[in-house]
């Protein structure tokens, strides 16, 4: 069974991480997943950099571009992953945009997530459609579980299509937004929190962009299965370096 | 062969929506309603007013005696550069415009890189009192300080894109994000015939009236619709869409895409993307462009602020793949050179982006009873001072 399956049917509140890899430094991703995963984190999403990732607030841009400096690559990355296994055991992601995976090859792509144990990914510019036309064989083939996103404005009608087409978890976006923007949750996200939970959908949702504290995680992991942090995370990093990672977790899930 | 988009919003295999799923409802709706919105009568008749009354359209067809009899060839000049604005962006700006207001739209944001297309936006939100903001790169806002004046006085917000190079590209990822934040009352104007689908047919259409006139104009002047050859400077590609479109299926009319080679399309400093491309995403579509093995998109260079751009429309894609188009990349100097001949043979003072396809005339032999069309996309008055520190005037 996909380890993305089996945590969802833990009883607790997921908390899922997102961080770009290779950055600050070039090496440091195999020792951010694991600190993650010691200090209690459910769920990773490992980005992969993109030079113009359009759905990115500052924060992640920044970060991607620092990535990309460093020379962060795809494959880079695969070597970095490569034994990652004998060490993590939790559900690990790639989010990144479609474009660096198109030029790897798709499949050659899925083939090398599957070497190395990644469990789903995110592509928030591969759509609904071109995936099921193009590549959903290809991601089944290699046991990839694909994640997509809704919004507070994608319909009824289209969130019951993604609900379908969906085997892991729905990726919430919780407001209309990029990634990284703090304000917190008001009277929309509560109502559209409410909305999606009332529709009882086949597949649980997690929500991310936004989240950013105790209280937001609180709020969002209140109407959902869990909850993922980017931003705020990679602020901590860039100000903290990657030693106090646990210190970041434990003022979230406290 | 069809060189027009198909249902699903390619061309071949270029096109197509590669959108987040923020974006997806405002370019699903627009997609379901753009031609619907076209086709109203009380559309057409308000676009047809205004290119006239305000645009100054029909634009002429000009006979450039001169220097068809210096390259032994009929050439007409397709005078866009006589257009409001000063180019060919305001007759996609003012279809746009028309099409917000029609789908509730009150806000509009822009992308723009010399600024022409963010001043004709800036021109048509003016012109119905619609709120705009254009996003700029830094480094574009420094070099083009007459425009960013310009939009100013319209009356539109200039706002800097920050990240990545801060030119072009980056400036159309953030009037994406803004988009992505303010989903439901605002309009993105896209300047070129660029993005997700629909915006590079629906682009296409609006800019299509240089070819339906050229048609018409043309019968008059040869007694035949169609010229043996069309040219257009391509960057994003909106002005050589509009020129070829009603051509595209003519197959005795040669069609002839004009890029920018900058300093040598091997010399790591050029936005030749025909030759430097390679399939991929950029802004929401399949197309050729210029990346990195590794699929990171790269910044390109032109001596023109309008053609520096690191892909190309999905339709030029499907034109070069296709071989319907011939692809012919301009140096820098070849352009500018060509760009002084004209003001020497016609007295006309053509943009940066257009003497790109004049310098064709140089490389590219015709006969002497053919017809070549030379879209002149815009006005030099811009690029001054590109042409005085140039040519030491």
């Amino acid at each position: 069974m996909n380890r993305i399956h089996q945590k969802l049917q833990s009883d607790k509140k997921l908390f899922s991480i997102y961080f770009t890899a290779g950055y600050p430094n070039l090496n440091d991703t195999v020792k951010i997943i694991q600190d993650l995963e010691s200090n209690g984190v459910d769920m990773i999403e490992i980005g992969l950099p993109f030079s113009d990732p359009l759905a990115d607030g500052p924060t992640i841009q920044a970060s991607s571009t620092q990535a990309l400096k460093n020379g962060m690559t795809t494959a880079i990355l695969f070597d970095q992953l490569k034994d990652i296994r004998s060490s993590v055991n939790i559900p690990l992601v790639i989010m990144g945009y479609f474009n660096p995976i198109l030029q790897y090859g798709v499949e050659a792509f899925c083939k090398k997530c599957q070497e190395v144990g990644i469990d789903g990914l995110i592509l928030p510019d591969l759509p609904l459609d071109v995936y099921q036309e193009q590549y959903e064989a290809i991601f089944k083939k290699y046991g990839l579980i694909n994640i997509f996103l809704i919004t507070p404005q994608t319909s009824d009608a289209r969130i019951a299509q993604i609900d379908a087409a969906s085997e892991g978890f729905i990726y919430m976006v919780s407001s209309a937004s990029v990634t990284g923007s703090s304000d917190g949750f008001g009277n929309v996200q509560e109502s559209y929190f409410k909305r999606i939970a009332k529709m009882e959908l086949n597949t649980p949702q997690i929500i991310g962009f936004g989240i950013s504290n105790s209280e937001t995680f609180q709020q969002a992991t209140k109407w959902a299965k869990g909850a993922i942090i980017g931003s705020a995370f990679i602020k901590h990093i860039t100000k903290n370096g990657t030693d106090s990672i646990g210190d970041f977790v434990k003022q979230i899930i406290k | 062969m069809n060189y027009n988009v198909d249902e699903k919003g390619y061309y071949g295999e270029f096109g197509g929506a590669f959108i987040p799923e923020m974006l997806y409802p405002n370019v699903e709706n627009l997609r379901q309603q753009y031609l619907k919105v076209m086709e109203e009568p009380s559309f057409k008749a308000e676009f047809d007013q205004l290119l006239k009354s305000y645009v100054g359209r029909p634009s002429p067809l000009f006979f450039a005696k001169r220097l068809s009899e210096k390259y032994n060839t009929k050439i007409y000049l397709k005078r866009e550069d006589l257009n409001h604005t000063g180019a060919h962006k305001v007759n996609n700006t003012i279809g746009q415009i028309l099409m917000a207001k029609r789908l509730g739209k009150t806000r509009i944001i822009a992308e723009t890189g010399a600024g022409q297309h963010g001043v004709a936006t800036a021109t048509v939100c003016a012109l119905m009192g619609m709120e705009c903001i254009v996003y700029m790169g830094e480094i574009d806002i420094a070099r083009q300080a007459p425009n960013v004046a310009r939009m100013k006085m319209l009356g539109a917000e200039v706002r800097p894109a920050l990240s990545g190079s801060r030119t072009l590209k980056d400036a159309t990822n953030e009037a994406i994000r803004d988009w992505i934040n303010n989903p439901v009352d605002t309009h993105y104007i896209i300047g070129s015939a660029i993005g997700p689908h629909p915006y590079p047919d629906m682009v296409t259409r609006f800019q299509s009236i240089i070819s339906e006139e050229i048609k018409w104009q043309l019968k008059e002047l040869e007694g035949k619709e169609n010229p043996d050859y069309v040219v257009a400077c391509v960057g994003g590609g909106s002005n050589a869409a509009g020129t070829f479109y009603h051509f595209l299926h003519e197959e005795e009319v040669g069609i002839i895409a004009v890029e920018a080679a900058g300093k040598g399309v091997d010399s790591g400093e050029s936005a030749a993307t025909s030759v430097l491309g390679k399939e991929g995403i950029i802004h929401g579509c399949k197309t050729l462009l210029m990346q990195t093995p590794d699929g990171q998109i790269t910044e390109p260079y032109s001596i023109s602020a309008g053609l520096d751009y690191p892909g190309v429309g999905p339709m030029h894609a499907h034109l070069y793949k296709t071989g319907r188009a011939e692809f012919i990349p301009i140096t820098d100097d070849a352009a500018m050179e060509a760009g002084m001949e004209l003001c020497k043979l016609e007295g006309i003072i053509p943009a940066i982006e257009s003497s790109h396809a004049f310098a064709i005339l140089k490389t590219r032999a015709f006969k002497p009873d053919d017809v070549v069309v030379i879209n002149l996309s815009g006005r030099g008055d811009k690029d001054l001072s590109t042409y005085i520190k140039y040519f030491e005037l």
